[in-house]
């Protein structure tokens, strides 16, 4: 990580190495990577590779067994996970749940759906809505804090092709508003070709072998190809 | 006025129905039933232990449900076992030596049938006193969790990376369980207090829009039914727990016809 460090800015989150063990198996192993500011970082990897363990280690809601993870002092996360249960129970509505976690004005509100093309919807109960209309209200709900960094997992999962588009089109018309950083995890690996990605992250399968190749070198598969 | 035992009781029922709404609330959206009744469990370890250390008895049963809900905070994180397996170990266990080491003493000195099913004439001033100031604080912390508190029963991934730190506040949210349980020893009983949290929340819940809509409503359904139960006990005599759960029951069964009749005429669901 030190040598690139000059020309990309403000470094956000940094992750050295990081494996996490459940009961002696690795979920994951041997992960480099950071993310800078305004910058997006794909993270691929097979089904069952481990990648929501991984970003969910990063974001230190899983603690590591084998390396560290380093946040920005300061730093404003936004997360958005690739699908959560919601207690049916629960009476909250689409503008009250965007006050969850701080407190803001209508109009803040008003911009954040907007934003992600919810402010039509009105004020239903959050249970009412599809999938996709849930998932875009995930993200308002992690852009009205202004996040530093956006962490998202498969966002477009459970949304149509066009659908999908529209949402990595948005994710990085914010990034670009925000300056913010993005860490996303995706299985499209055409999507993580895009030219407007700038480093991709490859999480390695049957990391468990000492006598694979790739266990020798960290896996950081980075190819800056923009800039 | 409070040397009228009844006037004593309905004022300790209405301190513990105000606190046991929203907490009962979080019961019903965390689907913690089965926690509420291990904490509910350990109350009678609560009792030995006020008698051998000559506490109050509320005092003593805050303690020990307090000492249950900190051993299940820290098993839970050690994944040993499904939760509720963890649960359904320490509520019969704690209330086996409850039971266990009040058999020790002698007979008069427990009121056995009245720590389960609660008692009218129990409630002394001192309760009262207990009820109320512990009550007071009770409220005080549960609107200073509030926030995170809701937060984390939406999601608490979501909470954690807010900063809203959710295993912290599930811990305060414990103690305060462990509060109600204590408090609600003499009116409703060990046996019975996790109704008393669990029907009014899921009585009123087709009715409210937001969590704190909610909460205050459970709270005045909860109330309704001590007061009411309360009332029906003095009349015809009878154990005042199950008559105050019974009351809350019928106003479930209630709420559901005015409900159904209510959507008969008009389709559109609300």
């Amino acid at each position: 990580m030190p040598q690139e460090s000059e020309d990309k800015g403000i470094k956000l989150v940094s992750a050295t190495n990081i494996g996490v063990n459940k009961a002696g198996r690795w979920i994951f192993r041997y992960v480099d990577l950071d993310v800078y500011e305004g910058e997006l970082v794909y993270v691929v990897g097979a089904n069952g590779s481990g990648k929501t363990t991984c970003i969910k280690t990063v974001l230190g809601l899983i603690a590591c067994d084998e390396g560290s993870v380093w946040h920005a002092a300061g730093l404003e996360i936004g997360y958005v996970p690739q699908r959560i249960a919601v207690s049916p129970t629960l009476p909250i509505t689409v503008r009250r749940m965007m006050n969850l976690a701080g407190r803001f004005a209508e109009a803040q509100i008003e911009a954040a759906l907007e934003a992600v093309g919810l402010e039509r919807l009105g004020d239903p109960q959050i249970t009412t809505l599809s999938g996709g209309e849930f998932q875009r209200l995930l993200l308002a709900r992690a852009l009205i804090h202004k996040p530093g960094l956006l962490v998202l997992d498969e966002p477009d999962q459970g949304v149509d092709l066009a659908g999908s588009d529209a949402l990595l089109e948005l994710i990085n018309k914010i990034r670009h508003e925000l300056n913010c950083g993005v860490l996303m995890i995706s299985h499209d690996l055409d999507r993580v070709m895009d030219p407007d990605s700038d480093v991709v992250v490859l999480i390695p399968h049957e990391h468990d072998d000492p006598l694979a190749s790739y266990a020798a070198k960290p896996v950081n598969l980075a190819c800056s190809s923009r800039s | 006025m409070l040397d009228d035992f009844f006037i004593r009781a309905l004022l300790a029922g209405i301190g513990l129905a105000i606190v046991a709404g929203p907490l009962g609330c979080f019961i019903v959206w965390r689907r913690l039933a089965y926690f509420g009744e291990t904490i509910a469990h350990s109350a009678l370890l609560g009792v030995a232990f006020a008698i051998l250390a000559e506490l109050d008895l509320m005092i003593g049963i805050f303690a020990a449900a307090s000492l249950v809900v900190v051993l299940v905070y820290m098993l839970e994180r050690q994944e040993l076992m499904p939760i509720d397996s963890l649960l359904g170990l320490l509520s019969h266990g704690a209330l086996a030596l409850g039971l266990l080491t009040l058999s020790f003493f002698p007979t008069f000195r427990i009121d056995l049938h009245g720590l389960l099913f609660g008692n009218i004439l129990a409630v002394s001033k001192q309760d009262l006193l207990v009820i109320w100031l512990g009550g007071t604080i009770a409220i005080a912390t549960l609107l200073w969790i509030w926030k995170p508190l809701v937060a984390a029963t939406l999601n608490e991934e979501l909470a954690a990376v807010s900063g809203l730190h959710p295993d912290r506040t599930k811990l305060i949210f414990g103690v305060l369980l462990a509060a109600v349980v204590a408090a609600a020893i003499k009116i409703v009983g060990v046996l019975l207090i996790v109704a008393l949290l669990i029907i009014p929340a899921v009585t009123i819940r087709p009715f409210s829009a937001s969590p704190e809509s909610m909460a205050v409503r459970a709270a005045v359904t909860g109330l309704a039914a001590v007061v009411g139960g309360l009332y029906l006990s003095a009349q015809i005599d009878t154990p005042t727990g199950p008559s105050i759960v019974l009351i809350a029951l019928l106003a479930f069964v209630l709420s559901r016809l005015a409900l159904t009749m209510f959507r008969a005429r008009k389709p559109q669901n609300p």
